[in-house]
């Protein structure tokens, strides 16, 4: 238990979890509800910000770095004494169902009850299929300056097997408005491996957002979830041929390939970006970034904790209505030091630049080769992971002005192209 | 004691055994035989007293001898002490049945009246005979509507050529006809002779560990008498002890009493701590007084069937150690020696008396003790002629020497005969033909029922040669067999190859024109039973370094978790820790991971109809 709690930025997670309508491969927490249930919850969440932002005060006396721009000190709590907020997130569901005033509202609670700082990365997701422009301006005015776009597929057939509520058309539509309304950093969702998806149909969808010139992209294979209509439809012979899994490999490693001709690392397993956009709220869950996570069923990890919101609506309003902010940790979890250096391996391998062996050492105070040393050199035999020189690797935060990733001694250890193929059989060797 | 007191014991005492082929109702038949006597009333009896292990009511088979005493009022007004001893059934226990005959007098032969005489009646029957046991029939299940009494007593009189024309008609299960089973026992069971006043010779005919009391002997007194406090000896180990006990068998329970005469059967405790110095088949006598010679017909059980057994959890390895003594302990026909397997780790390499013996005792283990295990192919005891003119009795197949090395090899061969309605004659003629039996003769006993006879290679029937001839014959074959003796045979070692290593405990012999069908059905049973690995994984199956068979574990392509956020987390680490779990279960061999259940299921090889 000699693991430093030091207290950095502070990463925030907010879920909104109302869509128009299910998709058919969605396992989320979501779904429809009429507008008076929509603005309930906000109100609730509103109240939940301002009722949990003391949780992420600085343990210590020693008060960070807090940009001095910031509105007004959190009732209650010494400025001082707040942690700063680096990122943050709306996730859904479909955020973008939020009225103009009600992001509005949502932000302006955020940036009341915690000292956001100025160069926050503040993301929320978009349905093509919910927004336009009056709405990407309000949001771009209430503050956030990231959108991640739900495009999915730029196949319109495909769209419809998904069950999304919009076109390709309308994706593209959106994308522009987003710039007119001011968006600089934009990422699109895009999902492959589909029921009848070729390698053909996939690089079209690929080709038609890198010509939008987002800043980042996401792709991911398609897993189907238990209890989805995806799920039945698939026991029941309904789908489209699922692609092989070399047919999936063929398509991840083209993905790969055709992304980085045209600018996009990949920086995680799913994950691309231009250089230095790279999400740094989602960096923060592969590197042990603290994160509190606010609505329903939205998880935190915290003070050595991690926990979660409840699932259950009428809970959640009672819970914060009874402003009782200990029992809406569900699920509470203590990490110990064995938890951390399991999370530090599983979470930080599925990023291309890996695990830094300095960093382990500083946070656990053991070397990695003492801890892993018999597993790491099975991997590096059997071509599973690679060392990477310590210099030549890039910040796992770019822009960040905390700590970089990797303090310089001693390199780097990343998945090989085959360990991110079979990544869950390479990282479950890291359990202890 | 006056001799007369000893004799008129004697003379009232009968000491029988039943014998029947396989359901029967032999053992229904004993406990209606304890309830009529009036031992146990009707509410305290468990189905079938005799059968005491779990696994024997439930399988409805006898797998050790039991005795009970039974005193019974004839209808001649005297009270006559009964001793029943219940033997097994089966084929496998031939051994046992054989020494508990050697306890009797005399026999009841049950017959089913809807099925008749069946193989395994008939092998009984002439194990009593050989014993000079009379034998005399009862027909049982007459209150069937099928039951054919009258054809059937024909039949008994026709193969068997005893007398069965009054014979008593029962239903054990009903309770019909018992009071005529007791009076035939008293009319048609000669009493035992021998002198109380001679030195004392007694028959062990099967014994018991008791943690408390050391080894209980079961005997049968033929001379003399054995008292509290006699020092005996065995005479074939020469251990002598001193008696602390003796006593007779109540239903379920020792009886003490003060001696046993000739004549008389029962058990002694002596303080005896090892089994093997009170071994079936021996002749206790007294230390002081010594008889002349022991009582013919002590021979030590031969393993026919081998195998290797492993636990699945390695760190339980001397729990079954622990549990295999202790069955030995009452079973010394079970053999067990410690070995090693490079894919299964430590183990012990068993012999058993025959198939259904093997699979008592691996239940046994896995009921009673609670143990996973791994068994490997059973296989039967090979010889091999070496060049250098020595022979070694091959037991498992990874010591077979290089086969350059090797003269030639034998197998056991045993005199099988099937029963079976003529309507199945030709596809149960076809299964032995497959399983190279060689056809010696076919009698008919009736119009529609006949006996073939056959030779078979005893590794032919070791794997599901009584499935296939069942579900070749509606169920209606039975079988029985006898070893009959060793046999040159043109034999190969198959090994299977995972990823280019031979796995030992996958080994087998067999025979080299079945070679090439075995190790196909293994390599692509094996192809089913490994997961993917981080490459291609061939697996094949060789003969002398010569591939006869291929298939390939295609490579692991995909195992990856596509998304991983903030509220993943947990989910995540549950499935790398249900990923960890699995990965604990395997076993390494070469540099490949098979699942422990792998080995279970390859060598449970389905049967080859």
């Amino acid at each position: 238990m000699n693991e430093k709690i030091h207290r950095g930025p502070v990463s925030l997670y907010l879920h909104f979890p109302f869509c128009e309508r299910k998709c058919r491969y969605c396992d989320f927490l979501s779904g429809p509800a009429c507008a008076e249930e929509r603005e309930d919850y906000i109100e609730l969440l509103c109240r939940e910000i301002r009722m949990r932002a003391p949780e992420v005060t600085v343990p210590e006396v020693t008060a960070p770095e807090v940009s001095d721009n910031e509105s007004k000190a959190p009732e209650a709590t010494d400025a001082a004494m707040m942690a700063p907020v680096d990122t943050i997130f709306i996730g859904g569901g479909t955020p973008s169902l939020m009225t103009p005033e009600q992001a509005d509202r949502l932000l302006q609670a955020i940036f009341s009850a915690f000292h956001v700082m100025d160069n926050a990365e503040i993301s929320m997701e978009v349905n093509p299929g919910t927004a336009d422009l009056t709405k990407l301006r309000a949001y771009r005015s209430a503050g956030i300056n990231r959108l991640s776009i739900g495009v999915q597929s730029f196949d319109d057939a495909e769209l419809k097997l998904l069950g999304r509520i919009h076109t390709s058309d309308q994706a593209r539509r959106i994308f522009h408005m987003a710039r007119e309304a001011g968006f600089s950093n934009i990422n699109l969702d895009l999902m492959s491996a589909l029921p009848g998806q070729n390698i053909e149909i996939w690089s079209k969808t690929l080709r038609e957002a890198v010509a939008l010139q987002p800043e980042h992209l996401s792709a991911y294979s398609l897993i189907i979830e238990e209890g989805t209509p995806f799920a039945k439809m698939f026991s029941q012979k309904e789908l489209p041929a699922l692609p092989s899994e070399e047919e999936d490999r063929e398509i991840y490693h083209f993905t790969k390939k055709f992304l980085a001709e045209n600018g996009y690392r990949r920086y995680e397993i799913s994950n691309y970006a231009r250089e230095g956009y790279e999400c740094r709220h989602n960096c923060g869950y592969w590197t042990g970034h603290e994160y509190l996570g606010l609505g329903l069923g939205a998880s935190s990890d915290l003070g050595g904790m991690r926990f979660k919101n409840p699932d259950q609506m009428s809970l959640y309003r009672r819970l914060i209505e009874e402003q009782n902010t200990a029992a809406l940790r569900c699920e509470n979890q203590k990490m110990t030091k064995e938890d951390r250096m399991e999370e530090f391996m599983y979470l930080g391998l599925r990023m291309t630049d890996g695990v830094s062996e300095s960093e382990f050492e500083e946070r656990f105070g053991t070397r990695i080769e003492d801890q892993y040393g018999e597993v790491l050199r099975r991997h590096i035999s059997q071509n599973l992971i690679r060392r990477l020189p310590g210099n030549s690797a890039r910040s796992a935060f770019p822009g960040d002005s905390g700590e970089p990733a990797c303090s310089g001694n001693g390199g780097r250890l990343a998945l090989t192209e085959y360990g991110l193929d079979v990544a869950n059989y390479v990282m479950a060797d890291y359990l202890l | 004691m006056a001799s007369n007191h000893y004799d008129s014991i004697r003379e009232r005492t009968r000491n029988f055994c039943i014998v029947a082929h396989i359901d029967h109702g032999k053992s229904t038949l004993a406990d209606r035989m304890i309830e009529r006597t009036g031992l146990l009333t009707s509410r305290e009896m468990q189905d079938q007293v005799l059968d005491n292990m779990d696994l024997e009511r439930e399988r409805g088979i006898t797998i050790k001898s039991q005795a009970v005493r039974l005193i019974y009022k004839a209808k001649d007004g005297v009270e006559y002490i009964f001793n029943l001893i219940d033997t097994p059934g089966h084929v496998d226990f031939n051994y046992e049945v054989s020494r508990s005959l050697a306890a009797c007098d005399g026999a009841i032969l049950v017959v089913d009246a809807t099925q008749g005489i069946q193989a395994q009646t008939l092998a009984n029957v002439y194990l009593a005979l050989e014993h000079d046991l009379d034998v005399f029939p009862v027909i049982n299940k007459i209150d069937l509507p099928s039951a054919m009494p009258e054809e059937v007593k024909q039949e008994i009189e026709d193969v068997i050529g005893i007398e069965a024309e009054d014979a008593p008609l029962i239903s054990a299960k009903q309770g019909i006809g018992i009071e005529d089973v007791l009076e035939a026992v008293v009319a048609k069971i000669p009493a035992p002779e021998g002198d109380a006043q001679a030195p004392l010779q007694a028959l062990i005919f099967d014994s018991l560990y008791d943690s408390y009391r050391g080894v209980i002997v079961f005997c049968r007194i033929r001379e003399g008498l054995i008292r509290k406090g006699m020092t005996v000896r065995m005479m074939a180990t020469g251990a002598t002890a001193e008696v602390v006990e003796v006593g007779y068998f109540g239903p379920g329970q020792f009886i003490p009493c003060d001696e046993l005469a000739a004549g008389q059967v029962g058990y002694f405790t002596a303080s005896i701590k090892n089994i093997k110095d009170a071994r079936v088949g021996d002749t206790v006598t007294e230390h002081a007084r010594p008889c002349a010679e022991p009582l013919p017909g002590y021979k030590k059980a031969q393993p026919m069937v081998y195998c290797g057994l492993y636990p699945a959890d390695s760190a339980k390895y001397p729990d079954l150690r622990d549990a295999l003594e202790k069955l030995q302990l009452n079973d010394a026909s079970l053999f067990f020696e410690p070995e090693t397997s490079l894919a299964l780790g430590f183990g012990f390499r068993c012999g058993f008396l025959g198939l259904l013996h093997m699979e008592v005792i691996l239940e046994r283990l896995e009921r009673e003790y609670d143990l996973d295990l791994i068994s490997t192919a059973p296989g039967v005891v090979y010889k091999v002629y070496k060049t250098d003119g020595t022979m070694i009795e091959l037991t498992n197949p990874s010591n077979l020497p290089d086969p350059a090395k090797i003269e030639h090899m034998e197998e056991p061969i045993v005199s099988a005969e099937i029963m079976v309605t003529t309507e199945f004659i030709g596809s149960i003629m076809q299964l032995c033909q497959e399983r190279r039996g060689r056809y010696l003769d076919t009698e008919y006993i009736e119009e529609t029922r006949a006996i073939l006879k056959y030779e078979l290679p005893l590794n032919e029937i070791i794997y599901d040669f009584f499935d296939a001839l069942k579900s070749r014959s509606r169920g209606y074959a039975s079988f029985d067999y006898d070893l009959k003796g060793y046999e040159t045979s043109e034999l190969v070692k198959m090994d299977i190859l995972v990823n280019k290593e031979p796995v030992d405990a996958l080994s087998f012999i067999v025979h080299a024109a079945g070679a090439y069908d075995r190790g196909r059905k293994m390599c692509e049973k094996l192809k089913e039973e490994i997961p993917r690995q981080l490459f291609d994984v061939p697996i094949q199956a060789a003969v002398g370094g010569r591939v006869i068979a291929r298939e390939t574990v295609r490579q692991l392509r995909k195992d990856v978790l596509a998304k991983c956020y903030g509220g993943d987390i947990s989910r995540k680490k549950k499935l790398l820790e249900k990923q960890k779990e699995g990965k604990k279960r395997m076993q390494i061999v070469g540099n490949v991971e098979i699942p422990k259940e792998a080995f279970m299921n390859v060598l449970k090889l389905d049967s080859g109809n």
